[in-house]
């Protein structure tokens, strides 16, 4: 009972996360909100009994992915800094 | 990219030691919980990762050597593959340590226990050959990323 609350209340969560870091404007906001629905997920996968995932997608997802884009967003400008 | 705060720094600096000792307890402990060579190999390369992203990359560049990584990389493999060869004898990937007695070499005690590390013959041997090929693979990844963007920089 309680873990099917859990569940529910984690994938609202998650989509309210992903369509703030479509919304976001400032881009590294951005991308903490995209690593957050990653941290979200792998709970979501230890909820449902899958550790192994769980924690692969913690190592991979919340922190590989978010310093990649991290290196993508530092090569990027402002949009007022450019003239 | 110049260096990040302090405040990042610092928090780095204390984080760092704790990502690479959970790395490797799920590196070494892969046969008797959940984790293994590519997890715990993961959780390794972020905390390599947060190093890189916190400090300026010329600093990186010097401490942070690509040929290092690159030899962890082919090291790995090359144990895998070796411990697949030596059980040749009976078949490919035969588990020719398992109660043996010599090292990972207990057998295993029958019903429910806490587990015990030193079993499982070949299979820890590999997880952690596993986890230096992931660690070393996906470091090369972040810090081939940081370098790029230097090049970047000084065309600009």
């Amino acid at each position: 009972m309680i873990f099917e609350m859990a569940n529910t209340i984690i994938l609202i969560i998650i989509i309210l996360t992903s369509i703030l870091a479509v919304k976001f404007k400032d881009l590294l906001a951005s991308v903490i909100a995209l690593g957050l629905v990653s941290l979200l997920l792998s709970l979501e996968f230890y909820i449902l009994q899958a550790p192994d995932v769980a924690i692969a997608e913690a190592g991979v997802g919340a922190a590989l992915t978010t310093a990649i884009y991290v290196f993508a967003v530092r090569g990027t400008q402002r949009l007022e800094e450019e003239e | 990219m110049r260096e990040m705060s302090r405040i990042v720094r610092t928090v780095s600096h204390i984080m760092f030691p704790f990502v690479i000792m959970f790395g490797f307890y799920l590196v070494v402990h892969g046969h008797l919980t959940p984790g293994g060579g590519f997890q715990g190999g993961a959780i390794i390369a972020s905390g390599l990762a947060l190093l890189i992203v916190a400090y300026s990359r010329s600093r990186v560049k010097k401490v942070v050597k690509k040929e290092v990584l690159t030899t962890i990389e082919s090291s790995g493999l090359l144990m895998f593959i070796g411990l697949a060869f030596l059980g040749i004898g009976a078949t490919f990937f035969y588990n020719f340590l398992a109660n043996s007695g010599i090292i990972f070499g207990d057998s295993v005690a029958y019903g429910i226990n806490p587990g015990n590390l030193n079993t499982a013959g070949t299979l820890p041997l590999m997880s952690i050959a596993v986890g230096l090929e992931v660690l070393a693979g996906l470091s090369i990844i972040i810090l081939m990323l940081a370098i790029g963007s230097l090049a970047g920089e000084g065309s600009r």
